[in-house]
């Protein structure tokens, strides 16, 4: 049974809604930490370029397609939610799972490759910062996708429907990341 | 349906497992913090019982530890610093004084989310149980000191522990993770659910303090979490994050360790001014003297202290133009704080003031806290800095500003509010014997300590005795006089520890509000049932309404309205 | 009404029906689609101009200037729109703001130790006459930077 705590709103806005506000400030200082040391990195070693034109802008743009369709579909979820539709909800938020998967091993096959050649983590500091932040960003996706199959299947039952805006918020959050992620590691060679 | 019925919902009583395991009430999640932390602070007290008996008679056998040797050594002081900071302060002052009071102070029935609440306790406690076993490991605890610079810290090769330090690693990643939980929950809660007619100025102080705490938490931790993550990797696959000769830098660690350090010292100063606000106010019967300039003053220091971190690294080879900027906010942010203590010190004029031991320890903290506060004045200019960075100066104004933190403001919270949350009241003569047990022995720690620092003597050095210009009688006398002192303060805790266990099943009865007070913990039992209140409170005033004009009692409760 | 019941209520509007935005987000979606194509296409394009005009700096700023400035702009859509961080309470914008401030804060004052390999350049005065020598020297990465380039060098461009 949920506290009386957890129903009141004194700022008008959901309290599940404010916590994932306040949960993506604090993601936004981790990545932007982790961001802010490569780019320093990246901007002090000049002789990076050597290493960093080997990543697959091909696999990168491809990726970013994905997560911005994934962000389009999550977004429609919650459109569903608002129109009362909530068994459409939990299927759209499926797809958005389903392009969740896509990244994740276009990710595979692209790391794979990239090992095979030699570009492993430990090859020098700019792979240690490619595979890293991808990395903690990807362990991002998987959280994501496990929390949105959670949430889809009680959707699909009715149930916490205020839900899908949140995991939506958060996804929306994760392709935000990536957004940036795309030029840094793929473009700004 | 009303709330009454809300709260009198119809859920089997639970079983004493899953009540006090696997809590989902605020009440006691706060307790399970306060009872690790408490066992938290034994452990670090010990070890630095343990480190400082080496100092004060080099190579002797400590009676129950043994030889320390030079590793032993560093991995006492790391862990005594790190449990101290992580799995002490932070746990008793946010966490469990957070989750009891939260809840009760707005006027709800718990956090808004329970079973993350729950959670965060979890990782919490394992990250407590990797840091103990990590002194339990091949190489024993890391002893890296708790700023865990590389590359002592990142390669197995120069720290010597190469399990210890992952451990240590892991174990404060851990804790950092239970805290952004937490702090998700005090926030949330704290915008939220407070209680009808309950206006942003009319929350109680230590509630703006512990929320704003895990505000400045959750914007200074996160460049920490990712450097611990590259710190990680380095240690155990080998990467070079931190390697200059390999494309990384070990200054990196420093800028991402105190970016988050420096704020770090005020979340864990909030909570502590905020929990000293409340006893003043209740004990001098007299409202706070200017609450909202409180709050604004708290704004300005959580928002400067983003811009001082780089104080601790003076020495360490940074552009001395970004020392200059960095001397300049140092000193400016004693500004509010020394404001904070002013009107501290104009909300006691004129009141009507009882020595109870909870106002022993707030005005204690006062005294001492201000010596810190002093003192941090010399290490904030960057000149004095070149010559006390790194000696035992720094030391002692750290811990003229910890000790108030984690262990006066820490005492006086517990014996305010243990009241409501046990039921009974703790033995007042007990009480006095050990604050003047702990104060004065914390004074002949501390102060031999100045001496020394000035006198050049460096940190993090196992034997003095190796050093001829610091091995001469007199410094020597200072450091068997601070272990001297040590053990006495210590040994007064057994009389803290002894009334508040006992007072816990046989002290006396206490009612609903022994002490008067004006906020919304004291409308209910003691302690609280679950669910918190009978009805849920409205609230008519603000929380400091004491000594009112033309009322017949000397404090005028929140909740009461206000034809009564 | 009580705080619970206009919680409860967030779900249905007070005006009404809610409207179906999916074409709304479609619009912002293609936006997105062909941002995202242009970025991609900047390192394609922009080396190309920068040598047609004979300024191989202006090809790189392009890159960089598609890059970045697209990235910004994808993630003003993806947050006013998609989020909603338009129409939530402005506070939350400014909350979202500010911890982007402090990570360039944290950059900001980082980067002259970390970027640099050298730091401020000070004149001395010798027996010789007046030297500079930096204040401090990362001299291991700089050994590191000049092994590379030259290890590259030798083997030909990549």
């Amino acid at each position: 049974m949920k506290p009386i705590a957890t129903t009141r709103s004194a700022t008008g806005i959901p309290t599940g809604r404010l916590a994932v506000w306040w949960v993506i400030v604090s993601e936004i200082v981790i990545f932007g930490g982790l961001l802010a040391s490569y780019i320093m990195h990246r901007i002090g070693h000049p002789e990076w370029a050597n290493y960093s034109i080997h990543t697959n802008i091909y696999a990168g743009a491809f990726n970013t397609w994905v997560l911005l369709t994934s962000s389009f579909f999550a977004v429609c979820a919650h459109n569903a939610v608002e129109m009362g539709n909530n068994k459409k909800a939990a299927k759209l938020l499926m797809v958005t799972t389903g392009f969740g998967l896509v990244f994740l091993v276009v990710k595979f096959f692209e790391w794979s490759h990239e090992i095979e050649l030699g570009y492993t983590i430990t090859a020098n500091t700019f792979w240690s910062f490619y595979y890293t932040a991808a990395g903690i960003h990807g362990l991002h996706v998987i959280a994501g996708m496990i929390l949105m199959i959670w949430i889809a299947n009680d959707v699909r039952q009715n149930k916490e429907v205020q839900r899908v805006e949140l995991i939506a918020n958060y996804w929306h959050f994760v392709d935000l990341v990536w957004v940036f992620l795309f030029p840094l590691l793929y473009i700004a060679k | 349906m009303s709330a009454a019925d809300h709260a009198h919902d119809a859920h089997h009583e639970p079983g004493w497992v899953s009540k006090y395991i696997f809590p989902l009430d605020h009440k006691i999640i706060g307790m399970q913090y306060l009872f690790t932390g408490m066992f938290m602070a034994l452990i670090g007290g010990f070890l630095v019982y343990a480190f400082r008996m080496q100092l004060a008679f080099p190579g002797i056998e400590v009676p129950f530890y043994g030889k320390v040797t030079p590793g032993d050594y560093n991995s006492l002081i790391t862990n005594h610093g790190t449990i101290m900071v992580f799995w002490v302060a932070m746990p008793v002052l946010i966490a469990a004084f957070g989750n009891f009071l939260i809840p009760l102070m707005i006027g709800c029935d718990d956090m808004v989310f329970p079973r993350i609440n729950r959670l965060s306790y979890q990782i919490f406690f394992i990250s407590a149980v990797i840091i103990l076993a990590s002194f339990f490991v091949e190489g024993g605890g890391f002893g890296g000191a708790w700023t865990a610079y590389p590359p002592l810290s990142a390669k197995a090769e120069y720290s010597l522990t190469p399990l210890g330090s992952s451990m240590w690693l892991v174990a404060v990643a851990l804790e950092f993770v239970a805290f952004l939980l937490g702090g998700i929950n005090f926030i949330t809660t704290a915008m939220n659910s407070r209680a009808p007619g309950m206006k942003m100025f009319d929350v109680p102080i230590v509630v703006w303090m512990i929320v704003i705490a895990s505000i400045l938490f959750m914007a200074s931790v996160g460049p920490l979490i990712a450097g611990a993550v590259m710190m990680f990797m380095d240690q155990v696959i080998g990467t070079t994050f931190y390697d200059p000769s390999a494309g990384g830098d070990p200054v990196l660690w420093q800028h991402l360790f105190w970016f988050f350090g420096h704020p770090e010292v005020y979340v864990v100063l909030l909570p502590a001014m905020g929990i000293v606000a409340e006893i003043i106010a209740v004990f001098a019967r007299k409202k706070l003297f200017a609450y909202k300039t409180i709050l604004y003053t708290t704004f300005a220091t959580g928002i400067l202290s983003f811009f001082v971190w780089a104080h601790h690294q003076f020495i360490a080879g940074i552009d001395p133009r970004m020392a200059n900027v960095f001397t300049v906010t140092t000193l400016l942010i004693s500004i509010p704080i020394a404001e904070m203590l002013f009107i501290y010190i104009a909300s006691l004029w004129g009141g009507s003031i009882t020595l109870s031991t909870p106002m022993l320890w707030a005005l204690a903290f006062i005294a001492e806290f201000l010596i810190g506060g002093v003192t941090g004045i010399f290490l904030g200019a960057s000149g004095a800095d070149v010559y006390f960075h790194d000696t035992y100066f720094v030391i002692a104004h750290f811990h003229y500003t910890f000790f108030p933190i984690a262990f006066i403001a820490v005492f006086a919270g517990l014996t305010h509010w243990f009241p409501k949350m046990f039921g009974r009241l703790m033995n007042e003569t007990a009480g006095k014997i050990h604050f003047w047990g702990t104060i004065i022995p914390f004074n002949f720690i501390f102060i031999p300590l100045f001496v020394l620092g000035s006198a050049g003597q460096h940190r993090r050095i196992y034997n003095y005795q190796h050093f001829p210009e610091l091995a001469t009688t007199e410094l020597q006398n200072l450091r068997v006089l601070a272990t001297m002192a040590l053990v006495t303060l210590i040994v007064f805790q057994i009389v803290f520890l002894t009334n508040f266990f006992w007072s816990i099943f046989f002290g006396p009865k206490a009612g609903e509000n022994p002490w008067k007070g004006t906020t919304l913990e004291w409308v209910t039992a003691s302690p609280p049932p679950h669910g918190n209140f009978k009805e849920m409170p409205t609230v008519y005033r603000g929380p400091y309404e004491y000594g009112v004009p033309g009322r017949d009692d000397d404090y005028w409760p929140q909740h009461l309205p206000n034809e009564s | 009404m009580s705080e619970e019941q206009a919680a409860a209520h967030e779900n249905a509007s007070e005006h009404g029906e809610h409207h179906d935005h999916t074409k709304h987000y479609l619009k912002i979606y293609g936006a997105l689609l062909v941002l995202a194509f242009i970025s991609f296409l900047g390192p394609e394009v922009g080396p190309t101009i920068g040598e047609m005009l004979g300024q191989p700096g202006i090809g790189r700023a392009i890159v960089l200037f598609t890059a970045f400035g697209i990235a910004l702009v994808k993630a003003y859509l993806v947050a006013s729109e998609f989020m909603h961080l338009k129409m939530e309470k402005k506070y939350i914008s400014y909350l979202m703001f500010t911890s982007l401030a402090f990570m360039l804060l944290f950059f900001s004052a980082v980067a002259p130790d970390v970027l640099n390999h050298q730091g401020a350049i000070h004149e001395i005065e010798t027996a010789e006459g007046i030297i500079t020598i930096p204040q401090w020297e990362n001299i291991a990465a700089k050994a590191e930077i000049q092994r590379v380039l030259e290890q590259s060098g030798a083997a030909g461009n990549h």
